[in-house]
């Protein structure tokens, strides 16, 4: 596989974004424009007179026609400006990127964790198929599937929490500490800083609402890996292997594995875009202050800018994932090319 | 592919052992925490994040309970009680003609950027708030247009002009007497803040909040938590008595007990009543209730056919019961409501008992108005809790159930929250479910904004209620500064309003609180003002 073709095909999915890129805006623009409800109003709250809901809509540019307001927007967009949030008149880059930062760090973990467990567990269970070692896992990753993650946020932290008191059940980290911020990632951040106890408790912090968050992309991996294998295990070079004398978790783990990989990639890319759209429910349990969050509170306080822009930029990190994991492809499966 | 997978294997090994070392750790309590043990920090847990931190642009309690600790008011309520106190005003005389108030102000006081305040500090406050032409006027301050009826060059304005007595007196001066003046400066929104800062930011308050407080603005991370900490030169010796005041949101209730039981923070708003029972049981933590200065009621519409008989509303309102609901929905942290005033405000009327349950009677009063049969209707339930309708859904479905008996089919219907309210507030709604925390103690917040005709909307008048009597006792009410004469003119009113029904008050909730036993001297402020001032921490 020569490098030009891959930088073809990269520099041709960079350029699709664009045509996608308008269309979510577009969309985005029409829906948060059809929906009743006025920023002007939540902003200024029960007690606000029509009088003074009126002039903050002029200031807030809400009372110009809407083909303006969009153009106003996308020109802001194409000059690179996220613009600035209705509510705090503070810029949304400015806002977002530490959202952004706690969410992608969650993601990490979540991921971490839901690639570890789950691709052994699938692969577990591929090679026992069939006996106890298969149906147990297998059963609870489909309870896994099915869990609602408030609750199992509530109990993880019922259970390592209050009951065990292994771990923390809130936020980035203590409240009583402020990290000095540079990055916005904590795990970067404390350790730029030399301040190894704060890293630690930064992981502590982490580990909770990871295992909740990974709790459901968990258990996909663990199914799409469980059926991948199966398939591969078939073929006849598995069979050689074992013929050659192999030993059997090579057999399964190199042979195996390597092979059956490639579905699984697009599920843990799929699942990795999903995340770091921001998880509200887990970000809400866990005190934890996600771009999920952001953009949840955004549509609260119906702040157009924040709710467009935010939008906006997880759906081009959610391109740029699946890019990266069709990229990811023809490492996996060398006959994988692109053109 | 080798390398990928050595490289993979060590990063996941690497991760695997950070996850059984955490889980196999046997330090319970965060390492940070032993650290800061010299230190006094409180952490207070809270559903929502500051918007704002410009104290007079604020239109909600979030933002509002950080800025009161930060920014101090003139005068402010004893906490817990619904009695006026002086703050950054040592006295108030109101003139013998009731068109000005004097405030004799605190001496020797300073902002946090160590500028002076005194009577300039409070004129240029107040000129921003007021005048539109003001440099740093820049925003809305619609609770003040809403207070004080307009701005500088409206018609409708209460407010004459301000004016600099001496360096520590200011004058106010009133186009006609305003009853609520004096308490409406309880509210945040007059807090006074650093006119020097606000020059240097020009106008902004993007990262800063300069005023007098016992706390000095540190820090706000959105979403996230707003620190502050202890003003070294604040003015009573002694307080505060905690180095460090955050503010911490956690959204969900039951996650916010569960960090309060683990000690990740200190004290916690909004207790869900189901769990008051059970938290009484712990002996680390506490529980406060305070007196209740809100309302959760069912609006009828009285535009609307058949809610524009008042027979219909009485009907309904005869098939209520109010103590169900209480036992039901706010596991009895709530008081059965009478009129839309709670129990413990001075405008009360005691007369009154709230309508009885009586099916038969209902049934006759919507004979009479022409619906011997029932009818069909909606009922909108808000989309979110809050502290007066904990469980909106719930009861909702209590009611319906209750007004089933009399023939009255209602089908509930409900909107996400904006949307709920701009079509509420709209008249749009048959009968819905609404409520109101009042900011101070005076009558006039819950009856004007409630029971005053008007005809602009969005209103809060969401029964779109118009009773010219009604109209006249609470106009005049706001003239009179007699209280004891004002109390009897919201006392008739709230006779008229009891017999057109346009809403059925049915409760006046008291909100809990819970804290770790660590925590002295809290009293929760029941309106507006510090609470933090005096909180310690003990061992």
């Amino acid at each position: 596989m020569g490098c030009k073709p891959v930088i073809r095909y990269t520099a041709r999915r960079i350029f699709q974004l664009i045509p996608v890129l308008f269309g979510v805006s577009i969309i985005v623009f029409a829906i948060i424009n059809l929906i009743p409800g006025d920023p002007a109003q939540v902003i200024l709250g029960e007690r606000a007179d029509a009088e003074s809901i009126q002039k903050l809509r002029h200031e807030l540019g809400l009372d110009l026609p809407l083909y303006q307001q969009y153009g106003n927007y996308l020109l802001n967009i194409l000059q690179g400006d996220l613009g600035t949030s209705l509510v705090t008149g503070k810029a949304i880059s400015e806002e977002l990127l530490p959202h952004l930062a706690a969410t992608a760090e969650l993601t990490l973990f979540a991921m971490i964790f839901a690639v570890i467990v789950g691709v052994n567990v699938g692969i577990v269970s591929a090679w026992k198929r069939n006996t106890w070692i298969d149906y147990i896992p297998m059963l609870l990753a489909l309870v896994g599937v099915s869990m609602p993650i408030f609750w199992l946020g509530l109990m993880e932290q019922w259970l390592f929490g209050l009951q065990l008191e292994w771990l923390p059940v809130l936020g980035r980290n203590d409240p009583r500490v402020t990290v000095e911020t540079i990055t916005h990632f904590y795990l970067i951040d404390t350790l730029l800083a030399g301040n190894y106890e704060q890293f630690w408790s930064s992981v502590r912090h982490l580990i909770l609402p990871a295992m909740a968050l990974g709790t459901i992309p968990m258990a996909y991996i663990a199914r799409m890996t469980r059926s991948s294998m199966l398939e591969v295990l078939k073929h006849d070079y598995v069979r050689t292997a074992r013929a050659k004398g192999l030993h059997e978790f090579f057999v399964v783990y190199k042979h195996g594995l390597k092979n059956a990989f490639a579905p699984v990639m697009t599920i843990i890319g799929l699942e990795v875009g999903r995340l770091l759209g921001g998880a509200v429910l887990t970000e809400t349990i866990f005190g934890w202050p996600g771009v999920g969050q952001y953009i949840y509170n955004a549509i609260g306080y119906r702040d157009y800018a924040v709710i467009q822009s935010g939008i906006l930029v997880l759906a081009v990190i959610f391109i740029v994932v699946n890019l990266i994991v069709d990229l990811l492809y023809s490492y996996l499966d060398p006959r994988i090319q692109y053109k | 592919m080798k390398k990928l997978a050595i490289k993979t294997s060590v990063v996941l090994l690497a991760a695997l052992l950070a996850l059984t070392g955490c889980s196999s750790g046997s330090n319970p309590s965060d390492k940070s925490s032993e650290k800061s043990a010299s230190e006094k920090i409180l952490v207070v847990g809270r559903g929502g994040d500051t918007v704002t931190l410009d104290p007079a642009q604020s239109t909600e309690d979030e933002s509002n309970r950080v800025t009161e600790e930060v920014v101090e008011t003139l005068v402010t309520y004893k906490k817990g009680t619904s009695d006026l106190s002086p703050l950054l005003a040592k006295s108030w005389e109101v003139s013998p003609d009731k068109l000005s108030v004097t405030f004799k102000l605190e001496e020797n006081v300073k902002f946090h950027d160590g500028t002076p305040f005194n009577a300039d500090a409070v004129v240029f406050n107040f000129e921003r708030w007021w005048d539109p032409n003001h440099p740093y006027h820049q925003g809305t301050f619609s609770i003040f247009k809403t207070d004080m009826g307009g701005f500088k060059g409206d018609d409708s304005t209460v407010i004459e002009g301000i004016e600099k007595v001496d360096d520590h007196t200011v004058r106010v001066k009133l186009k006609h007497p305003f009853a609520p003046f004096v308490a409406m400066l309880t509210e945040p929104q007059y807090g006074i803040v650093s006119p020097e800062s606000l020059k240097k930011s020009n106008g902004q308050f993007k990262d800063q909040l300069i005023g007098t407080g016992a706390f000095q603005f540190v820090s706000w991370t959105p979403n996230d938590k707003v620190v502050l900490k202890k003003n070294p030169e604040y003015r009573v010796p002694g307080f505060p008595k905690v180095d460090q005041l955050i503010f911490q949101v956690i959204k969900d209730n039951s996650a916010r007990l569960n960090a309060l039981k683990s000690g990740q923070i200190d004290l916690m708003e909004g207790v869900n009543p189901s769990d008051v029972s059970s938290l009484e049981k712990l002996p680390n933590l506490k529980t406060y209730t305070s007196a209740s200065n809100n309302v959760g009621y069912l609006s009828f519409n009285t535009k609307q056919k058949p809610f524009d008989d008042p027979r219909v509303r009485q009907a309904i309102s005869m098939t209520i019961d109010k103590q169900a609901l209480i036992d039901a929905f706010y596991y009895g942290q709530a008081e059965p409501a009478v009129t839309i005033l709670p129990s413990g405000s001075w405008g009360f009327n005691k007369e009154l008992k709230t309508y009885p349950v009586d099916i038969e009677k209902a049934k006759q009063l919507l004979a009479e108005a022409g619906y011997p049969n029932g009818f069909q209707t909606e009922l909108w339930a808000m989309p979110v809790a809050r502290p007066y309708m904990p469980q909106p859904e719930k009861i909702a479905t209590a009611l319906q159930a209750s007004m089933k008996q009399i023939g009255v089919d209602a089908k509930i219907v409900s909107f996400e929250w904006a949307t709920y309210l701009d079509k509420v507030q709209s008249g749009e709604a048959p009968m819905a479910l609404l409520g109101w925390s009042s900011a101070t103690w005076d009558p006039t917040t819950m009856m004007y904004t409630h029971h005053r005709s008007t005809d602009s909307v969005p209103t809060n008048n969401i029964s779109m209620y118009k009773n010219p009597e009604v109209d006249k006792l609470l106009d005049d009410a706001l003239q009179e500064p007699d209280q004891e004469k004002r109390a009897e003119m919201y006392k008739k009113a709230q006779e008229i309003i009891y017999q057109d029904a346009p809403i059925n008050p049915l409760v006046h909730s008291t909100p809990v609180r819970a804290a770790s036993a660590r925590v002295a001297n809290y009293v929760p402020q029941v309106t507006y003002g510090p609470q933090f001032t005096d909180v310690d921490l003990t061992n």
